[in-house]
């Protein structure tokens, strides 16, 4: 019995040792690319000036707490002081000035990391165009320059900025990798973008950071940022596939299915994703280049919609 | 006949279910036994049930409460108890369908039936008291805004044992929650208890915003008002105008839902957008509602168990009005995620910074409280002390989400989880808890034990960090919340630890009750007994009075002169109790049953539109206006409590007054 509870007590011992290891390698706080970078160091920033103010705070209740207790009659006791300006001023004052600093670099970061701003690297490189679906309970990625696509699987040349543009044909999504940073929801009818690049091969955890129902826990894919040859390699790998991605088959990928595994398809036909926006807006999608609405002419109009 | 009811829709599969019902019947049959054994049926109704007494029916709220607490408190530590299982292949015990039932209850259950049935509670015990008033200003609508609560709080708990809840979280976000996506009775047993319980919390702002203003004793000028009252004010003020915001939202949803119409549906022109800026232009201010009103608990326990005036009084006036007033500046930062430009997120993240200073003064202020006081460590400083630490931690993690670029990364993540639970149990919990301790005696006319008290404190203080610091961890690693089964190995230590949190937790609430248990036990020894009213030799004008108070609250009103009315008399050798008289008649709302009708019907009419039952729900509508119509035609409403009745009353306090003394 003794031993037993000695090897428990042991085996807590471990895991408690193991604990701050893993701190070590948490995913945001270790991110692979810019833009989590830039985060990581926002977090820490804000923390640390924070911290100026909340760890004397919580330093001065303990302290007043146990100098000024009842049974020590030798600290001071003034039964009627109840205000002074000198406190007053500092107490106003250096939050305020925290909060100052905090909200400069608020305001910057916000347009720094504006997750619709091309990244600084794309005006060297050209960007990899994605397009992202969020479906009960999958990612479908069609990738339009090259005219294949993807069910929960995104592959991405490492240094090469991503622009991805972002929808969904079922409930609300956020489409989230917690190692190359910022996140940003899918709605059925709208385009939301983000701008990622990957600087470090790797296979990451991409999912869902918005509940959308039964099925939202496996509604994960993996992230593949591999060297341009190897992406290059895995674009051929997936133009050999037999499947299509056509009308009939987007409707039956579309149907609720949870789990689902990953898929590839050799050609995308017509503009779907214009198409999957459209039909929540009489037909029309907006063109992002000039935020104008257009018709879209769809090439799948045998495409079984659901509602 | 029974619309989409059926036999199939009782959960007879699911075992949880069964042996839950099964409990909750014994309990149930047994309670309902002793209540009849005992013959307590006609005094439960002629003295609770229909009571406009704001003391009684501040106990009866803080019944519901306790209740609520334990149904979602027993949501959450199944959560954890599933998340502690459910790793690399093992599904755990509890399916999606099932646990995403527990969840979106959990949050509901936790903020609408817990968190603002508690705060009703300690606003209806202490604010006529403080103010000097005899009862609130209208005290019908006090004991219809209970009934709406606790019909809605029983309809939500129907919804185990007849169908199934909502699946959509506690906010029930569109497209998920429309019938597209949820044809099923959950979202509309969301519906109707959000609904019914918002009618009850709207009367009850207006009812307390009319007291407070209208009816504080004479010479009470607007900063000689205890700072309790001014958190409860600002209090109603969100409430009035925050809830009806949540009822359009909830009610559009409802029309989506019953008349296929499109305000929130992704075809047809509707826009969920639409829903979650509705949504929380009500959700921010009510966290507000929630933790102001804990601010002003220890606002009032701090100076007391520090023997000391309050710090700052003024500065903690106008940082409440401050905060209240920003609380509507700030509802985007719950979705700097949907996509809005760089200059509206900075706006709203900016403003919610804002808040951080007030809310940091405030904290200052507690603090230099103490500063140069005599801090008594009772029970109920524990708690104050617990939440200066505990507030401190969970604020400046909210201040790291106010900024939208790291709110990129930690939206929605288990981060975001650890954090609202660290200012909700931290500030919101541990203030009514403190309250409550602090209140009791007030209430029940004796104390709470002390060393239960601070055992309960131990387990919940130690059982949060343990509960929730994993889960800030969990959140930098990326796990997002509502989560049913993961195959992260990083993750699983974590959850594990987090799940022996939640088991300290429990032990928290077991003390919680043995405490109540044992402070009814040993009620009448004499260390126990509050015979003097003023147990804490506290400030303000609730502890003039005898405790419980009779029914009138003061035979005598008071005229206040300053704040601390109560302590200024004391020091000035001031009887604010005018003991002795002359006595005048006293005039008091009568007792009344229509709220409990209004109540029952409401009841019924949910029921029956959750199910489609088109004929019930038609009777119980004509019921709820005819109980309406019924009670504005009574005028037979008041009576007179005799002066002489008056007399023997006070004078039987001022006997044991002077015993108290003389010994």
């Amino acid at each position: 019995m003794r031993t037993k509870y000695l090897k428990g007590v042991a085996r807590l011992a471990g895991l408690a040792s193991v604990l701050p290891l893993a701190g070590c390698q948490l995913d945001t706080l270790d991110p692979k690319g810019p833009v989590g970078d830039q985060i990581r160091h926002l977090i820490v920033e804000s923390t640390v000036a924070m911290l100026i103010v909340v760890v004397p705070t919580i330093i001065l209740v303990c302290y007043f707490a146990w100098k000024y207790r009842a049974s020590n009659t030798e600290a001071e006791y003034l039964p009627k002081w109840s205000h002074s300006n000198k406190i007053e001023v500092a107490i106003w004052g250096i939050p305020t000035l925290i909060i100052l600093f905090l909200a400069v670099i608020t305001y910057q970061t916000c347009h720094s990391l504006d997750p619709y701003r091309p990244l600084d690297e794309e005006a060297q490189t050209k960007p990899l165009n994605v397009e992202v679906v969020a479906l009960d309970w999958k990612w479908l990625f069609i990738y339009p320059d090259e005219g294949i696509a993807t069910v929960n699987q995104l592959a991405i040349p490492v240094n090469q900025p991503v622009h991805f543009v972002i929808t969904s044909d079922a409930v609300m999504n956020s489409f989230f990798i917690p190692r190359l940073g910022s996140m940003i929801y899918a709605m059925a009818g709208m385009q939301t973008q983000l701008h990622l690049m990957a600087t470090e091969p790797g296979d990451y955890l991409g999912e869902s950071a918005n509940y959308s129902g039964r099925g939202f826990s496996d509604m994960k894919f993996r992230t593949l940022a591999m060297p341009k040859d190897q992406y290059d390699a895995w674009v051929e790998k997936v133009r050999s596939s037999s499947d299509q991605l056509d009308g009939q088959t987007y409707a039956r990928l579309a149907a609720p299915s949870e789990a689902e595994p990953v898929k590839y398809f050799s050609h995308v036909e017509g503009n779907l994703f214009d198409t999957i926006v459209a039909k929540y807006n009489n037909g029309m999608v907006m063109d992002k280049s000039t935020g104008k609405m257009i018709q879209v002419q769809s090439a799948m109009s045998d495409m079984n919609m659901k509602e | 006949m029974l619309g989409r009811l059926s036999f199939a829709d009782i959960p007879v599969d699911v075992p949880i279910l069964v042996g839950t019902f099964l409990g909750v019947a014994i309990i149930g049959i047994t309670v309902l036994g002793l209540i009849t054994y005992y013959g307590k049926w006609g005094y439960l109704w002629k003295e609770w049930f229909t009571s406009v007494d704001h003391k009684r029916l501040a106990i009866m709220y803080v019944v519901v409460g306790l209740l609520a607490l334990a149904r979602g408190f027993a949501d959450a530590i199944m959560m954890r108890t599933q998340l502690a299982l459910a790793y690399a292949g093992n599904p755990g015990y509890l399916p999606p369908h099932h646990y995403d039932q527990i969840f979106s209850a959990h949050g509901t259950i936790m903020i609408f039936f817990m968190a603002m049935v508690i705060m009703t509670a300690l606003f209806n015990l202490i604010v006529p008291l403080q103010i000097g008033a005899r009862d609130v200003a209208f005290p019908f609508l006090n004991n219809l805004s209970f009934w709406m609560t606790t019909v809605a709080f029983a309809l939500i708990n129907l919804s185990l044992f007849v169908g199934e809840f909502s699946q959509c979280g506690w906010l029930a976000y569109p497209p998920l929650s429309e019938t597209q996506f949820s044809p099923g009775v959950g979202v509309d047993y969301y519906i109707w208890a959000v609904q019914l319980s918002g009618v009850g919390t709207l009367l009850t702002g207006v009812n307390f915003f009319v007291t407070i203003v209208k009816m504080r004793a004479p010479g009470m000028t607007w900063m000689k008002l205890p700072v309790f009252c001014w958190t409860a004010l600002c209090a109603c003020v969100l409430i009035m105008v925050a809830f009806p915001v949540l009822t359009v939202a909830v009610a559009l949803l409802g029309l989506d839902r019953y008349f296929g119409m499109h305000f929130f549906t992704n075809d047809g022109g509707g826009n969920q957008m639409l829903y979650l800026d509705l949504i929380w232009a009500w959700g921010h201010p009510e966290v507000y509602i929630l933790i102001i009103p804990a601010f002003g608990v220890f606002s009032e326990v701090v100076p007391t168990f520090s023997e000391k005036p309050l710090f700052g009084y003024a500065t903690m006036v106008y940082a409440t009005c401050a905060i209240m007033v920003l609380s509507f500046l700030v509802w985007v930062h719950h979705f700097f995620t949907m996509g809005a430009g760089a200059d509206v997120n900075a706006f709203f993240g900016i403003m919610t910074m804002v808040i951080s200073i007030p809310t940091g003064v405030k904290l200052f202020n507690w603090m230099f409280t103490m500063y140069k006081g005599r801090v008594e460590f009772h029970a109920t400083m524990y708690w104050a002390i617990g939440f200066m630490i505990t507030f401190s931690i969970g604020g400046m993690t909210g201040v790291m989400m106010a900024i939208p670029a790291a709110d990129f990364v930690l939206h929605n993540s288990l981060f975001l989880i650890a954090h609202f639970h660290n200012v909700i149990i931290g500030g919101v919990y541990f203030g009514y808890v403190c309250g409550m301790n602090f209140w009791a005696p007030k209430a029940l006319g004796f104390k709470f034990n002390e060393a239960w008290g601070k055992r309960a404190f131990w387990c919940w203080f130690v059982g949060f960090y343990v509960a929730f610091m994993p889960l800030y961890v969990l959140g930098f690693d990326g796990m997002t919340r509502r989560m049913n089964h993961y195959d992260n190995p990083a993750w699983y230590p974590w959850m594990l630890v987090a799940e022996v949190g939640a088991v300290l937790i429990f032990f928290g609430i077991a003390c919680q009750l043995i405490q109540i248990y044992v402070s009814i036990r040993d009620r009448n020894l004499a260390e126990n007994v509050d015979v003097t009213g003023d147990p804490w030799n506290a400030r303000s004008l609730e502890w003039s009075t005898s405790s419980p108070p009779p029914p009138y609250n003061f035979a005598i009103i008071p005229h206040i002169h300053e704040l601390d009315a109560f302590m200024h008399d004391k020091e000035n050798g001031i009887d604010t109790r005018h003991a002795g008289g002359p006595y005048e008649p006293i005039h008091m709302p009568k007792n009344t049953a229509a709220g409990f009708f209004i109540g029952a019907f409401s009841f019924v009419l949910g029921f029956a539109a959750i199910w489609y039952i088109w004929w019930l729900a038609a009777i119980a509508l004509v019921g709820v206006f005819a109980t309406v119509i019924a009670r504005s035609a009574n005028h037979d409403v008041d009576y007179y409590i005799p002066a002489e009745e008056v007399a023997r009353i006070e004078n039987e306090h001022s006997r044991k007054l002077m015993a108290q003394a003389a010994e």
